[in-house]
């Protein structure tokens, strides 16, 4: 196990080069720069601001002395926010767009699951086309249709839930939750189903059936574990993508957390906040998808011996 | 009176194509402490019989249209769905075919042998566990009180077989039903599971039914038998008077069909070798160990063997799974690397020669694999099956290629007209002769075919037997048998090879072997195999 993690570690030195260094030139590469405003500056003080951030550098020496910096752990000082490294306002967004994630991440889970499980255990009868129907519905709707439609439906005309904000009234975090977990309990409502009824239709549950357990027992002890293993499969990247994929329902319901500092970001070119919000997710991707992959083995007995053997 | 008196029941599957009729109006009986073995080809509706008397039949598309079962005074068939529970797993349990994939892989074997004590009995998980390691006990698992705690995966199929069957008899039912429950496992193993259940039944003085597409084993261990054919019961009664008053056709075809005798030494046979194997050795590495020790074992698959197969001969080779028998055929031809020995076939040495040189030998030799489900690309019809050798190794042009395709297609017995269809439109027999047909279609010398009948039904496998020695006869082929079922061996090898742990162990005469068995493990084999001495030995 350890030699597995260890070599998935080492997989992901040089995706995360490669990301780095894509986003590296390509926000050099758009045009603008981070001091360009509306707002004339005098020469003298964009000289002095750009020797300040290192800009007056080659391009090949900016790119050394950051992949050093982040060697050391750190993401360089922001260029739009004076006197702020990005490590801080990334530690600032964090705990927001987490809790905003973990969340979405339960809504998904419950609502996919259930369904999916539900289609899959009465197939091709309303049962089944119902959820499905809306799944596939939840798949297509991007969020930034279905938040303004859950505000319009609840905040606006039933008035039940506050319509933006975070943190300040009981309700507010039920929204973005459901915009943002939507799609995602779509997608696991469908693996669910076809984990399930893959499952369903083996041996092993014809044994369980023919030894008088309960329906129940059938399904949510011999069927679920072998049913959701895709499901598992799919928590890692889903949860990196629930982190990154934020800033659409962040700007929606005017939530502080990371997303926004990310789009600002691009908006002003502040490149260090790009690459450091960008190189963050990366990472975070990466961590997730190894976290999902130990899951997966962990709940599969054979995978877990065969592990333990170091085949 | 009987514990269960099954009576004009019919089920049926409502399918889009129409209605099977699966079971159409079956009554049959068991007494107490009896066996009731019911025989018939896969498909006959001996399985769904069983299935349906307890409701586990897939419902829709299935449906029990008519019909009672008595037991225990009570006629399950109008019992809800509750009370039917009731009776699953505690009055009557099932013993299902395959032991790889009836036991759930994500639970430990403990885990799922206590489910009938802790939902039919309320007994408390401890003593549940107890319990489970008396009967993994009883049913031969060395230490159970360790075991109870493996998953499936760490069992062997024997071994899996035998937790089923402990699972089923947990909860002591009154009635055992053992859907084939030997039929995916070897012959040794197959003779210990038989005498395990043999031995249980007596001891608690069960019912048990049988289910089996083997008439040999019905012969061992049954009282009454029950002939099942398209969903009827065509013929039943005691073993003796089937066996030896046979009635029906049918029955009688069944029995016809059990490969067995002796026959004379064919002419074919030229006293000159066309294959010499010598000192051939086949390694594999076994990545096994813990992982901060990792041991390097190399696994001998073939070690050391040598061998003549003569121009004309059928040579069987036999032997359990694992013994590296059809190891042995593919390093033949050279499909696995080979660490040692030669191969020499017609005075060319095969050791060492390069994939480009092989390549005009190779419709010299060629091979006939075991599951004509797997082995046949299903997105090629028949014709592309058949043509591709033909092409490949320019046997045929474009132009007369059709013509040789159907040549082909009668030498199998494929009927003309499916020339153009895909192997799922074939039955397992059908394809199997449409893997034959590519087998000889480059008019090969040498037919390696690695058990090449047994994922077929009885009947079908003494057609397709039948087919092989015929073509055998006609193209002159020399040919290695490999097979781990010793009367399918008997019934086509002129000598018989026995392998053991990737050793060659005795070779001998057909008739000789099984006469005079030189080697402790060839006694055993033949000792495993329910042969059909007693009422049947008449029928030979």
């Amino acid at each position: 196990m350890g030699r597995f993690i260890l070599s998935r570690l080492l997989q992901a030195i040089p995706v995360l080069l490669v990301v780095i260094t894509a986003t590296f030139f390509l926000v050099r590469a758009a045009p603008g720069g981070p001091f360009s405003a509306e707002k004339i500056v005098p020469p003298e003080v964009v000289k002095a601001l750009e020797a300040r951030y290192k800009l007056d550098q080659p391009m090949w020496q900016q790119y050394f002395s950051y992949l050093n910096d982040l060697a050391h752990g750190e993401f360089g000082p922001s260029f739009r926010y004076p006197g702020r490294s990005v490590n801080e306002l990334i530690l600032g967004g964090l705990p927001t767009t987490a809790e905003l994630a973990f969340y979405a991440m339960l809504v998904a889970i419950f609502i996919g699951a259930c369904a999916g499980v539900m289609a899959a255990l009465k197939p091709n009868t309303p049962q089944d086309y119902i959820p499905m129907s809306a799944a596939m519905l939840g798949i297509c709707m991007p969020s930034f249709l279905m938040g303004p439609l859950l505000v319009l439906i609840f905040g606006v005309w039933l008035e039940w839930l506050p319509v933006s904000g975070w943190g300040d009234l009981p309700g507010d975090k039920i929204l973005p939750a459901i915009t943002l977990g939507t799609g995602y309990a779509a997608y696991i409502a469908r693996l669910s189903r076809g984990g399930m009824l893959e499952v369903m239709s083996q041996d092993y549950i014809r044994t369980a059936r023919a030894k008088g357990l309960p329906e129940w027992v059938v399904v949510l002890k011999h069927g679920l574990r072998g049913g959701l293993i895709p499901v598992v499969a799919f928590l890692g990247p889903a949860f990196a993508g629930l982190l990154s994929g934020s800033f659409v329902v962040e700007t929606i319901f005017q939530i502080p957390g990371l997303g926004r500092f990310y789009v600002q970001a691009a908006f002003n070119r502040d490149y260090t906040m790009i690459l450091g919000t960008t190189v963050f997710f990366a990472a975070l991707i990466v961590l997730f998808n190894l976290l999902s992959d130990i899951i997966a083995v962990w709940i599969n007995p054979k995978l877990r011996h065969q592990l333990r053997e170091g085949r | 009176m009987p514990l269960l008196t099954v009576n004009d029941l019919t089920t049926h599957f409502h399918t889009r194509a129409g209605v099977v009729k699966a079971v159409d109006g079956v009554s049959f009986s068991v007494d107490q402490g009896q066996t009731l073995a019911i025989v018939g080809e896969s498909g006959s509706g001996k399985s769904v019989a069983c299935y349906s008397l307890l409701k586990l039949i897939p419902q829709p598309p299935g449906k029990i249209e008519s019909g009672t079962a008595l037991f225990d005074g009570r006629d399950l068939l109008s019992l809800s769905e509750k009370q039917l529970r009731k009776v699953r797993g505690n009055d009557i349990a099932i013993i299902f075919q395959d032991p790889m994939t009836s036991l759930n892989p994500y639970l430990t074997v403990g885990e799922q042998l206590i489910e009938p004590l802790l939902y039919h009995r309320d007994m408390a998980r401890k003593q549940a566990l107890q319990r489970a390691v008396e009967i993994l006990g009883e049913v031969g698992i060395v230490e159970p009180e360790k075991r109870v705690h493996s998953y499936p995966h760490e069992f062997s199929g024997g071994m899996r077989q035998r937790v089923m069957i402990a699972m089923a008899l947990i909860a002591e039912p009154k009635l055992l039903i053992c859907d084939e429950p030997t039929t995916a496992l070897d012959v040794t193993i197959q003779a210990q599971i038989l005498k395990l259940i043999r031995e249980l039944q007596q001891r608690r003085n069960i019912a048990v039914i049988f289910i089996t597409h083997d008439l040999a084993v019905v012969a061992d261990i049954a009282d009454t038998v029950a002939v099942m054919k398209e969903g009827r019961i065509v013929e039943q009664g005691s073993v003796d008077a089937i066996f030896n008053h046979t009635q029906h056709d049918y029955t009688k075809k069944l029995l016809a069909s059990i490969p067995k005798g002796a026959k004379p030494i064919p002419a074919r046979i030229e006293d000159q070798p066309l294959l010499s194997i010598h000192g051939l050795s086949t390694t594999f590495r076994d990545h096994s160990g813990s992982f901060l020790k990792r041991e390097q074992k190399l696994v001998r698959a073939v070690d050391d063997v040598s061998l003549d197969i003569q121009h004309g001969e059928i040579l069987g080779l036999v032997g359990e799974s694992g013994s590296g028998k059809s190891t042995l055929g593919r390093s033949i031809l050279g499909l696995v690397p080979t660490s040692g020995g030669s191969v020499v076939f017609d005075g060319i040495d095969l050791t060492g020669m390069s994939g480009k040189q092989m390549t005009p030998l190779r419709r010299r030799m060629q091979m006939i694999f075991q599951d004509p489900y797997a082995s046949l690309n299903p997105r090629m019809t028949v014709f592309d099956a058949l043509a591709e050798p033909l092409l490949y190794h320019k046997l045929a042009t474009r132009k007369t290629v059709t013509k040789e395709v159907l040549a082909l297609m009668d030498d199998v017995g494929l009927a003309r007209a499916s020339i153009r269809k895909y192997p799922h439109e074939f039955s397992g027999g059908q394809r199997q002769r449409i893997a034959v047909g590519r087998a000889i279609a480059t008019k090969p010398e040498l037919v390696i075919a690695d058990e090449p009948v047994s994922a077929l039904d009885v009947t079908i496998q003494a057609q397709i037997l039948k087919l092989i020695l015929q073509l055998v006869e006609k193209h002159n082929l020399t040919m290695l048998f490999i097979s781990h079922d010793l009367s399918v061996v008997r019934y086509m090898s002129d000598r018989i090879a026995v392998m053991h742990h990737g050793k060659l162990v005795e070779t001998g005469e057909t008739e000789t072997l099984f006469a005079q068995p030189q080697h402790d493990y060839t006694r055993q084999l033949l000792s495993a195999i329910p042969l059909l001495d007693g009422p049947i030995a008449v029928m030979v």
